[in-house]
């Protein structure tokens, strides 16, 4: 198969960048969307070009690396799959296929399609924790969790850190991340100690990053590769009211 | 002492807004909004009655010499600011957030027209309030341009410009409130997987029971307009049961 890719250059974080329209030959249906570019990249290679820099790491739909924003969807056309989880059979032959990195101000550019999640991580620090006692490990069964709150925690605890919610997002909100890792600490034992300050200080810090405010759209539970859904965010909306409240 | 200190920072940090309480107070003042619509139909639904206005002429009367009115307006104005300004605050910040858009964005993929455009919507219904409020409140409560409320209504009405101009912001009311209703019950955390289905469809019930409430009206008073011989006779014949409801009013 061949394709037409509409690809954003741009040289770091401080030039302005460009589309540059590459053709690309040979392509298995069979590859991933990331072999795709490989092939790209060996062809620039070759012709003593500077490769596309994009990110990616397991090329197994589990880190989360692998953001890009194909054809106007975070993570291409597919609903529930990551880019490196999307096959090239999902494209027509000839396609013109126009690749941008996540559109965010929290997530500046770093260089062609990468861009710096940090601002995640700095939200996590703020509150994506529990305390645990160093020493010996813990029985394993020593503390009960109701099979609804496991099963509740273990979904949303499937977050990635993809980014594919800010992504998809008009606003770039962040919260569908946030209200996942809310959710799956609160939802468990081990979580008790700062449920309350946890969600106060992630929001906060969510806030401060410049993420956007959501308006309940509904983008990010469509793209995002993972499934979680705006039940979680209805449950960060009341772990944070009951934060405020209790004080 | 540590513990103190974490306690004051805790206090301090329930004391701030956030996008979340932001939202709640979009979501509650947005609630009331819609509340106040359906009183606001109802009353209006009174124009209906074949009294010559008898009827929507003394509501018209009560509200503008209520006390209990008054203070419920105040109220009704101080939300309707928290909306309007918020949601300024919100459209200004979500713009900021992405500084540079997508060159290709498939979005009516992934998310409702309605939910995309409430500012757009919002701002729609804020021109039409000004309108309106000039229409009605200003020419006839405080300038008495018009022998009564009823003789008001039906004289705007009787522009098909106006008419149209209604017809159109109506429909942006309810475009509104299509993404708004269920949008309030997310935005305060209310979401049951049973409920929030059945909260979804009867919001789009009630943004187009709103809209066509309201429609009916202007809608009415245009096309009966040519049933009466001609405005002049409509308005003497308005003053004539004006002064008869008032006579009744004072004995
Ligand atoms: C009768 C008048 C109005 C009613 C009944 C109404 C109702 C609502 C409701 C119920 C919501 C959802 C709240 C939430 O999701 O938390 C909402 C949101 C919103 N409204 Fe209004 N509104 C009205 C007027 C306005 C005006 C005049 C503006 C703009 C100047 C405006 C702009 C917005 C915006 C930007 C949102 C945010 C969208 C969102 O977060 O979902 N509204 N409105
Ligand atoms: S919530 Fe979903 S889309 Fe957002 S970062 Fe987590 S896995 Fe990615
Ligand atoms: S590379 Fe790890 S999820 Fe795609």
């Amino acid at each position: 198969m061949k394709f037409t890719l509409k690809v954003w250059r741009q040289k770091n974080a401080q030039e302005q960048g460009s589309f540059v329209t590459y053709e690309v030959f040979g392509i298995s249906e069979d590859m991933s969307f990331l072999e795709m570019l490989d092939v790209l990249n060996e062809d620039l290679t070759l012709k003593g070009e500077e490769p596309v820099a994009f990110a990616h790491d397991c090329r197994e739909g589990i880190c989360g690396t692998c953001g890009l924003f194909i054809n106007g969807r975070a993570h291409g056309p597919l609903t529930g799959t990551t880019t490196c989880q999307l096959h090239i059979r999902h494209f027509k032959d000839g396609e013109t296929i126009t690749i941008e990195p996540w559109r965010a101000k929290a997530f500046p550019v770093i260089k062609d399609l990468v861009v710096d999640r940090s601002a995640f991580d700095r939200i996590l620090q703020a509150g994506g924790f529990v305390s645990v006692n160093v020493g010996s490990a813990p029985e394993a069964n020593g503390i009960l969790v109701p099979k609804k709150n496991a099963d509740e925690a273990f979904d949303t605890a499937a977050c990635i850190g993809c980014g594919a919610c800010v992504a998809a997002c008009k606003n770039a909100s962040a919260i569908l991340f946030v209200s996942a890792k809310v959710s799956h600490l609160s939802l468990l034992p081990q979580g008790k100690p700062e449920r309350r300050t946890r969600v106060l200080n992630m929001v906060k810090t969510m806030d401060e990053e410049g993420f956007g405010n959501c308006t309940n759209t509904g983008a990010c539970e469509v793209e995002c590769p993972k499934g979680i859904t705006l039940a979680s965010i209805a449950r960060l909306r009341r772990e944070y009211c009951k934060a405020k409240i209790k004080g | 002492m540590q513990n103190a200190e974490k306690k004051c920072a805790v206090k301090k940090c329930a004391m701030e807004k956030s996008s979340v309480t932001e939202k709640v107070f979009m979501s509650l003042t947005g609630l009331f909004l819609c509340l106040f619509l359906v009183v606001h139909l109802g009353g209006n639904l009174l124009l209906f009655k074949q009294d010559g206005g008898a009827a929507f002429n003394a509501y018209s009367h009560f509200m503008e010499t209520s006390w209990i009115i008054r203070v419920i307006e105040i109220f009704l104005l101080l939300f309707f600011l928290t909306h309007i300004f918020m949601a300024i605050k919100l459209t200004i910040k979500n713009k900021q957030a992405r500084p540079v858009s997508y060159a290709v964005n498939k979005a009516s993929e992934n998310s409702s027209w309605f939910s995309r455009n409430m500012e757009i919507t919002g701002g729609v219904i804020f021109i039409f309030l000004c309108v309106h409020l000039y229409n009605f409140m200003f020419s006839q409560r405080f300038f008495h341009h018009y022998p009564s409320m009823y003789a008001a209504v039906r004289t705007v009405f009787q522009n098909p410009w106006y008419v149209l101009f209604y017809v159109i912001c109506l429909s942006w009311v309810g475009f509104h409130l299509i993404h708004g209703v269920q949008s309030s019950f997310q935005s305060l955390g209310l979401r049951h997987p049973i409920f929030t289905p059945w909260i979804k469809k009867l919001g789009v019930l009630f943004a187009a029971l709103i809209f066509l409430g309201f429609l009916s009206l202007p809608v009415y008073f245009f096309f009966s307009r040519t049933s009466r011989r001609n405005v002049q006779s409509a308005i003497s014949h308005q003053l004539k049961i004006e002064n008869g409801f008032k006579r009744g009013a004072s004995q």
